[in-house]
């Protein structure tokens, strides 16, 4: 696995130091989980929740939305009624 | 009044013997007594608890009965509460104020409980000992040189010193009943989908289940009496009726086939623990209960499929912690900059190291071969269990594989650490019911360790709550570990 | 030989369709157009910590009608995924949306162009995702993101059920694009399911173009056109881009696989970004939410709902040969309008002159005194289908004169009711007895000197002023034609 290309996909800053041991830790964490290729899988549906429910719906009403200010309380950075973010850039990986 | 069980303390304020305020004031006092040594708390609630215990005693007055009637109650912090700071044990959420509050907490309030503050976890929930904390360090009440397990380490310690009745705890890969095991208290982790995740700040949404943690099985089941149930707020509430599982106490386990796992054989534990779950299960026999030999053949397996699907499911769900809409921001001159810088610096190193494993899990070309395998791995695990279950009513078994170790003993291998877990993650993946009730105590063997409670992990097939709660209750009346005993030097004080 | 003639523009467009819906796709805030910014947020749309997602039930409703109308299979099973990428309008950093499940998949769109034949463009798919919110970019002037310092996002938008249908490369020239997207928004409109305003965003559209030497069949390299904000922009960009295809081919150069923004303003389109590098979006079953299951009984509950299309419309109102192509087209851009003139036509089948006549009325004088009055067809309820045709059919009968017929268009408008009523009650059916009229005719002969001497000498107009007075006399009952055949024949007499 390259470390610091999963990284950028995740958004996370690594330092030089952060990245070689992050690479030395996973890399043996997926030396584990590398176990699973021993099962034989071929016939097995895969599990990706185990309740036994399907179509949990809402019908379309409203409710109330919080108040603005509530919205915007915890925002770092606003202006008036509008959340502030810096300058927007492609999001090439 | 504060020593006493939840429902001795609720029996008491329905009666109007004691006023919910009067209890909340005995036990703000503990708490500012202990919280030195404990810490089991991230932030304390008085405000919002002196207006609840208010509350439940003008309840009380106008002629109601609450099931938890001035229960004081930690409530983990990785669980909304409106109007107060909700971190999840994460810089990241440093100072954020909940807007509104999670539906397993908002009906333990309903039921009179009052919310004394918020406890330490492992940050996101990821960890077995607390120690990844970022926002406190929480000591084992048995032992201050000792981790509290983990991640609702807070939340056991809470209950286990007396700071609390009952706390709410949430359990991904063994987070409820790993610490009760440590601290000597009862933790259950109920069927998934039976309680609400509504509120709960996600980890792994497919694992992640809220539950009780109490000082006794009867006050546990009665926590989750109060909180299980339908919730139209979470797509993967259980519709069907949870039944009650606190009227079924039992006194005996007879009629009852428990299952023992070959493939978790204690001797390996050492031989003090070893003898202490060999009595356990001699305990269950003597109760009546037949004791069956039952396989999990997968269970090696558990470890590495759980470590591919919690951390790709919390890849995807930590991905909204960036900076924009709450939360501390990092510089940066562009938008990308910033998530990067903001999130470098807000998350751990285990949050860290789960985020990048999981996201290379999800990636192009990485995907079938590793998640879907190990969701196929998790079907395998279900299938497993159903088997077993074909033969017993319960499984018996260890909560974990040490008692409380001591803090900085995992060193920076994460594998190590997760191996804690091994005993509880398949129960997990397959989303069966399991509790911890302590089952004795043991040294690790090291020079002068104290004597260190050990859990007993029962497990039941999906729904069966009131068989667990009741088998459990059978075996906590007839050995009494940490009834009759209270962690050392924490007996006098009151 | 021309670059026309040696090269065929393949075009594949994907819409993206704002759903009409009280509520969000998974939270019960508003769905609502221009609202004050970031008033329409909940823990779930604004991705607070712990808050989950339930879905809108009719928004699922709604995709499948899209599906059906256009005759696409509609699978047993589906399901959402988390398609993940950070972008600062998108709370979670992943977007709720269907990888390899969608909704529907197949289905042909079949449209008219302006010239009234026929063409028909496959589906790919539809699936259901939810919006984003919305942002404004400072700093650069122009409000462009390119050259912009910082931008202010508002999140009232995010969450909205949003529709995205996917056409199959089938497309030969921007003339049918636009055909294809007038005939997929007519549809959506007819169903109801939404309001398709492109200049509101709610209908978005980005097309794949790629050109290739006439007659062969392999794909020659696509770019991406984004930004087209009408169908005219659609039609001006596609054949900016084929144009500058064939001129970069005839240069000898290759074509870039890459997005291209149009520039209205320009009237060219310009690079976004390289598509080389695919992104990684890391799909995965959305935990938080449950499997779909589209059996069949819901499935035929929601058939019943979908025959009234403007593609069927159009052949039938085509079909009888009494409609101008222009007529058809400006009838059929109004689904209420088409349902109302359907719905006349019903009481003469296969009549050609009364389809014609009542698609005249429709189009001219209820359509004046509709837009007089500032209401739509189905926005009132006394001039019906029933009403009209007899009006039509009173009209064309010769029952009325065309003069009586507009008033009692006006007075129905005004107070509902049978215009065969109206005119019985107070007798104003046409008066075509010659004995009748006679006397009025005589009796303007009389009053009329100076137009009868016009006549006389010569002044064939003069007639056109002595039947305006019979008219007139008559109160408009009168039958002109045979006015005037009275009023020559009486002058030649005298």
């Amino acid at each position: 696995m390259d470390v610091r290309y999963v990284a950028r996909l995740a958004r996370l800053d690594l330092s030089d130091e952060e990245a070689g041991l992050y690479q030395r830790q996973l890399d043996r964490l997926l030396e584990h989980v590398r176990r699973l290729q021993e099962l034989d899988v071929s016939h097995v549906a895969p599990t990706a929740q185990v309740v036994p429910l399907t179509n949990v719906l809402r019908d379309d009403a409203n409710r109330p939305s919080l108040e603005r200010e509530q919205a915007l309380a915890g925002a770092p950075a606003r202006e008036g009624a509008f959340f502030k973010v810096p300058q927007i850039i492609g999001d090439e990986e | 009044m504060i020593r006493r069980s939840a429902t001795e303390i609720a029996a008491a304020v329905n009666a109007r013997q004691a006023a919910a305020v009067e209890v909340l004031e005995a036990q703000l006092a503990r708490v500012e007594q202990m919280e030195p040594q404990i810490g089991a708390y991230l932030a304390k609630t008085e405000e919002l608890a002196r207006a609840c215990a208010r509350r439940v005693d003008e309840r009380i007055a106008a002629g109601a009965s609450l099931p938890l009637a001035g229960v004081p109650l930690a409530v983990k912090d990785n669980m909304c509460l409106a109007g107060t700071v909700t971190t999840a044990g994460s810089k990241i959420l440093q100072g954020w104020v909940a807007p509104y509050t999670a539906t397993a907490v908002q009906r333990l309030l309903d039921a009179g409980c009052v919310p004394v503050g918020k406890a330490n976890l492992d940050e996101f929930a990821m960890g077995s000992s607390c120690e990844n904390s970022a926002l406190g360090t929480t000591r084992n009440p048995w032992d201050p040189e000792r981790v509290p397990g983990g991640s609702s380490g807070g939340s056991a310690a809470a209950v286990a010193a007396r700071e609390a009745a009952l706390a709410t705890a949430s359990d991904t890969g063994g987070s409820i009943r790993e610490p009760a095991a440590f601290c000597g208290v009862v933790g259950m982790k109920p069927t998934y989908g039976r309680v609400s995740r509504y509120g709960l700040i996600a980890f792994a949404s497919s694992l992640d289940q809220i539950g009780p943690i109490a000082r006794t099985v009867e006050d546990a089941a009665r926590m989750y009496d109060v909180m299980a149930g339908h919730d139209p707020m979470d797509s993967t509430s259980l519709p069907r009726p949870a039944e009650p599982t606190a009227g079924g106490l039992r006194r005996d386990l007879h009629g009852l086939r428990i299952g023992l796992v070959r493939e978790f054989a204690t001797k390996d534990l050492g031989e003090e623990i070893d003898a202490v779950y060999q009595s356990a299960y001699r305990q269950l026999a003597a109760l009546g209960a037949e004791i069956v030999d039952v396989a999990l053949p997968h269970a090696e397996y558990g470890l590495a499929t759980y470590y591919l699907i919690a951390p790709a499911e919390a890849s995807s769900n930590l991905a909204r912690f960036d900076g924009v809409r709450y939360g501390p921001r990092g510089n940066g001159t562009n938008v990308q900059e910033m998530y990067a810088r903001t999130r470098a610096a807000g998350f751990g190193p285990e949050v860290k190291r789960r985020i990048l494993i999981g996201t290379y899990a999800l990636s192009s070309g990485y995907y079938d071969a590793y998640y879907v395998r190990a969701q196929k791995a998790r079907t395998l695990m279900a299938g497993d269990f159903e088997k077993a279950f074909g033969a017993c009513d319960l499984i018996a078994c260890p909560a974990a594989s040490s008692p409380a170790f001591p803090f900085g003993a995992k060193g920076d291998d994460p594998v190590a650490m997760y191996l804690m877990d091994f005993y509880t993650i398949p129960m997990s993946l397959a989303g069966l019911p399991a509790l911890s009730v302590p089952c004795g105590f043991a040294s690790d063997g090291t020079a002068g360790a104290r004597e260190l409670p050990l859990g007993l992990q029962l497990v039941a097939p999906l729904y069966q709550e009131a068989r667990l709660f009741g088998a459990a209750h059978a075996y906590e009346q007839a050995t009494r570990f940490t009834l009759d005993r209270a962690p050392a030097g924490l007996e006098g004080v009151r | 030989m021309s670059d026309g003639a040696r090269y065929e523009a393949v075009i594949g467009i994907e819409c993206h369709v704002e759903l009409k819906t009280s509520s969000k796709m998974f939270c019960g805030c508003r769905n609502e157009f221009g609202g004050e910014p970031n008033r329409q947020l909940c823990p779930v749309c604004l991705a607070l910590p712990g808050a989950l997602p339930v879905p809108n039930r009719l928004a699922i409703e709604h995709v499948v009608r899209a599906g059906l109308a256009f005759g696409a299979q509609i699978p047993v099973a589906s399901k959402f995924d988390r398609k993940n990428y950070f972008y600062p309008d998108m709370p979670k950093n992943y977007q709720i949306s269907q990888y390899d499940l969608p909704l529907t998949t197949g289905g042909v769109v079949r449209y008219r162009r302006a010239d009234g034949s026929e063409g028909s463009c496959r589906l790919t798919r539809i699936h259901l995702e939810e919006d984003t919110g919305k942002s404004t970019h400072l700093g650069s002037g122009d409000g462009r993101i390119a050259g912009s310092t910082h931008s202010l996002v508002d999140f009232n938008r995010a969450g909205v059920p949003l529709m995205e249908c996917v056409g199959e490369p089938d497309i030969r020239t921007p003339e049918d694009a636009v055909a294809f997207l007038e005939f997929l928004r007519l549809t959506f409109l007819y169903l109801g399911i939404s309001d398709v305003k492109m200049e509101e965003g709610s209908l978005r559209c980005d097309a794949n173009v790629s050109i290739r030497p006439a007659g062969t069949s392999a794909f020659g390299t696509k770019t991406e056109i984004k930004n087209m904000n009408s169908f005219r922009s659609v039609a001006r960009a596609l054949e900016y881009e084929i144009a500058r295809q064939r001129r970069v081919l005839a240069e000898g150069g290759r074509i870039v696989q890459e997005t291209r923004g149009w520039d209205e303003s320009e009237g060219v389109t310009h690079s976004m970004r390289s598509k080389e590098q695919a992104h990684d979006y890391r799909y995965f079953p959305d935990p938080d939410l449950v499997p779909l299951t589209l059996d069949g009984a819901w499935i035929e509950g929601l058939r019943g709902s979908v025959g009234f299309t403007p593609i069927a419309a159009y052949d039938r109102l085509q079909r009888g040969g009494g409609l101008s192509v222009a007529q058809v087209r400006q009838i059929v851009e109004d689904p209420a309008l088409t349902r109302f003139l359907l719905e006349t036509l019903e009481r003469k089948p296969g009549d050609d002159a009364f389809a014609q006549a009542t698609a005249n009325w429709l189009l001219s004088d209820v359509a004046r005194i509709l837009g007089r009055e500032g209401i739509s067809i189905d926005g009132q309820e006394l001039l019906t289908p029933a009403n009209l045709g007899e009006l039509v059919e009173l009209a064309s009968g010769g029952t009325v004169t065309s003069k009586t017929a507009k008033e009692l268009l006006e007075r129905m408008m005004a107070g509902g009711g049978s215009p065969k009523e109206i005119v019985a009650r107070e007798g104003l059916a046409q008066l075509s007895d010659p004995s009748a009229i006679a006397s009025v005719v005589d009796e303007v002969i009389a009053a009329n000197d100076k137009s009868v001497a016009d006549y006389k000498a010569g002044k064939e107009n003069a007639i056109k002023a002595l039947v305006g007075q019979v008219m007139k006399v008559s109160k408009g009952k009168a039958n002109p034609q045979l006015a005037e055949s009275l009023l020559r024949e009486r002058l030649a007499q005298s």
